[in-house]
């Protein structure tokens, strides 16, 4: 049997959600699911890069995804509409179709200075003060963003819609659906360059043995920081696309219940495992959904499913393996571990 | 110009003085031992050259460069390498990665190399898995390569260990306590290894060491710790007849 590249099998799963969406087939609802499990994925395989590849604990990756929500969707706004807020558009809606990546790049740069913040002073000691701050971070991210009025304060923020029906002006195709799944396999693509490089193993290393670590020639400061950076910069691009997704945003949107979100599609999926991520990315979204009837019960069912599986199997649904790993005969169809790493 | 100096080493652990007074000069191409009962502060003064614990005073120079102050990954750049007294591999990765790793001291591609896989870092990577490779084909680990450091017997794990400090080409290697927990056949093959390893790389080697046989069979000279101060200094043959390190292990006998 021919062995597919991991990319080629992206490429027609992109071509096929994005086709179907165009022509209708799938509804608007089904479309927002589909965008939002991309959305979970950058932001559970991001995590997973710090809870589980580095064996810290971060807790306020919501935060992170609110920077980057909060400054793509300003920046999107303040050039592309005409608003109360910021007065007439400084570009041609047009204009948002090219510039829109780069803008969502600056933002997850913007999330990615942040994070570096709050890299600093949690990592010169160790153990649990990284879950402390970020948590703090996150509360104060929060309430910082409730108290500027100006933009929206608690109210939140809209605006971001016009934006995206001034790109669809220019071409009517399903923009954020293209690039909500190109920016998550962007993730996915550049997390695991990062774990396969000498220089992205030593977090693993770090999470192995940091003292060992440390001895045998890696900068353990340095690369908490840079892995602590790509962390909160693809949570930060994860949070411009939520923000264009739904065309509003406000800070209840941001709250540690979010970074709880992100906290189980990680243990779900298993702490250093990227197939595991995406995995459980797309179960926890659509169990969410599927939940959806339960309204508030659901963060009774979720936490109990989080238990089942703290008792049953605490390494999580893959943990520290890869999904070939887990069903060989997959490997048929993505070719070994060491193919894909090559492939990638 | 020496190659590793230590002058006047001192270190407190609060009030404890942990450390007094050491001195050691290498000129290149030793092998010393030093020994000395529990808690004399061998281990410490591994730690102190390494970088791990900062001395409160005196100071370490390799090639006329002060080590002091350093964090353990400069020290590591220097060429100074280490084996630990409890294994310390990285349990949950594959012996090739362990021996990997290693070579962070010296990438010369940043982030943004790995991000974009752009020809330097192809290069890099190339040479590394090529220089890990070597060590393990050397140490006869080839066949472990993909194996998981911990699913290793003991005696292979010390020399994957062994493997991770040769790859960074070290002029100084410290070995701490090398022979702890392996058997009578794997303490012979340990004592070849080092012997082998001093002449096939040049290197100097540093040995922490509680089992006579491996010490008195491979160091030229002995230095004996007790309570953080150098309390002997000979060949083999002249520390097993100073009286003062048969009191020190054994205490003093009543008149």
């Amino acid at each position: 049997m021919r062995k597919y590249s991991l990319t080629f099998l992206a490429g027609i799963f992109f071509v096929l959600v994005v086709g179907l969406s165009w022509t209708g087939v799938l509804s608007s609802y089904t479309q927002l699911i589909l965008m939002f499990i991309g959305v979970n994925i950058m932001m559970s395989s991001s995590l997973n890069l710090i809870n589980g590849y580095m064996g810290e604990f971060s807790c306020g990756h919501a935060g992170f995804m609110a920077v980057g929500a909060y400054t793509t969707s300003l920046i999107t706004v303040w050039f592309f509409t005409k608003g109360s807020v910021f007065g007439l558009n400084l570009l041609p809606p047009a204009w948002a179709t090219v510039l829109f990546p780069f803008i969502l790049l600056f933002g997850g740069l913007i999330a990615a200075l942040v994070g570096l913040l709050v890299a600093i002073p949690s990592f010169r000691t160790r153990g649990d003060y990284l879950a402390i701050i970020t948590l703090a971070v996150n509360y104060i991210v929060k309430s910082a963003i409730e108290n500027i009025q100006a933009i929206g304060g608690a109210r939140g923020f809209m605006g971001m819609g016009r934006v995206v029906n001034g790109m669809q002006e220019v071409a009517d195709i399903p923009w954020m659906m293209i690039w909500t799944w190109i920016f998550a396999f962007l993730t996915i693509l550049l997390i695991k360059r990062f774990v396969s490089s000498t220089y992205g193993k030593g977090i693993i290393a770090i999470r192995e043995d940091e003292i060992a670590a440390e001895i045998m020639g890696v900068d353990t400061r340095r690369a908490k920081m840079v892995a602590f950076m790509l962390s909160s910069g693809l949570a930060g691009m994860a949070g411009g696309l939520f923000a264009h997704i739904l065309g509003y945003i406000n800070p209840g949107s941001f709250t540690i219940m979010k970074s709880t979100e992100a906290l189980v599609m990680v243990y779900l999926g298993g702490m250093g495992s990227l197939s595991g991520s995406v995995l459980s990315a797309v179960l926890f979204t659509l169990i969410l959904e599927i939940l959806r009837p339960l309204q508030l019960y659901k963060w009774v069912v979720v936490p109990f499913i989080l238990i089942l599986l703290m008792l049953f199997r605490t390494e999580g649904l893959l943990g520290h393996r890869e999904l070939t790993d887990v069903f060989p005969p997959l490997r048929r169809i993505f070719g070994t571990r060491k193919e894909i790493h090559a492939a990638l | 110009m020496p190659l590793f100096e230590v002058r006047g080493l001192t270190h407190f652990f609060g009030g404890l003085k942990a450390v007094s007074n050491f001195n050691l000069i290498f000129e290149g191409g030793e092998l010393m031992g030093l020994i000395g009962p529990n808690g004399a502060g061998k281990t410490t003064i591994f730690n102190l050259v390494c970088g791990v614990y900062h001395p409160t005073h005196g100071e370490v120079k390799i090639e006329g460069r002060d080590l002091t102050g350093l964090y353990p990954h400069q020290v590591t750049s220097m060429g100074i390498a280490r084996t630990f007294q409890n294994i310390r591999l990285w349990p949950e990765m594959t012996v090739l990665d362990n021996v990997r790793v290693a070579h962070n001291y010296k990438l010369n591609y940043g982030f943004l190399d790995a991000m974009f896989q752009t020809s330097r870092y192809r290069t890099a990577e190339k040479e590394i898995d090529r220089m890990a490779r070597e060590v393990l084909e050397i140490l006869k680990l080839r066949d472990h390569a993909e194996e998981l450091a911990k699913n290793l017997p003991y005696g292979l794990q010390r020399k994957v260990e062994i493997a991770r400090a040769l790859v960074i080409r070290p002029k100084l290697l410290l070995l701490d306590e090398p022979s702890a927990g392996m058997n009578l056949g794997e303490k012979e093959a340990l004592i070849g290894l080092i012997r082998w390893m001093r002449k096939e790389f040049n290197l100097t080697i540093w040995l922490i060491e509680h089992e006579m046989r491996v010490v008195m069979n491979l160091c030229e000279k002995i230095q004996v710790l007790d309570f953080g101060e150098m309390i002997a200094y000979g060949t083999p043959e002249e520390i097993q007849a100073n009286p003062r390190v048969v009191e020190a292990y054994l205490g003093k006998e009543m008149d």
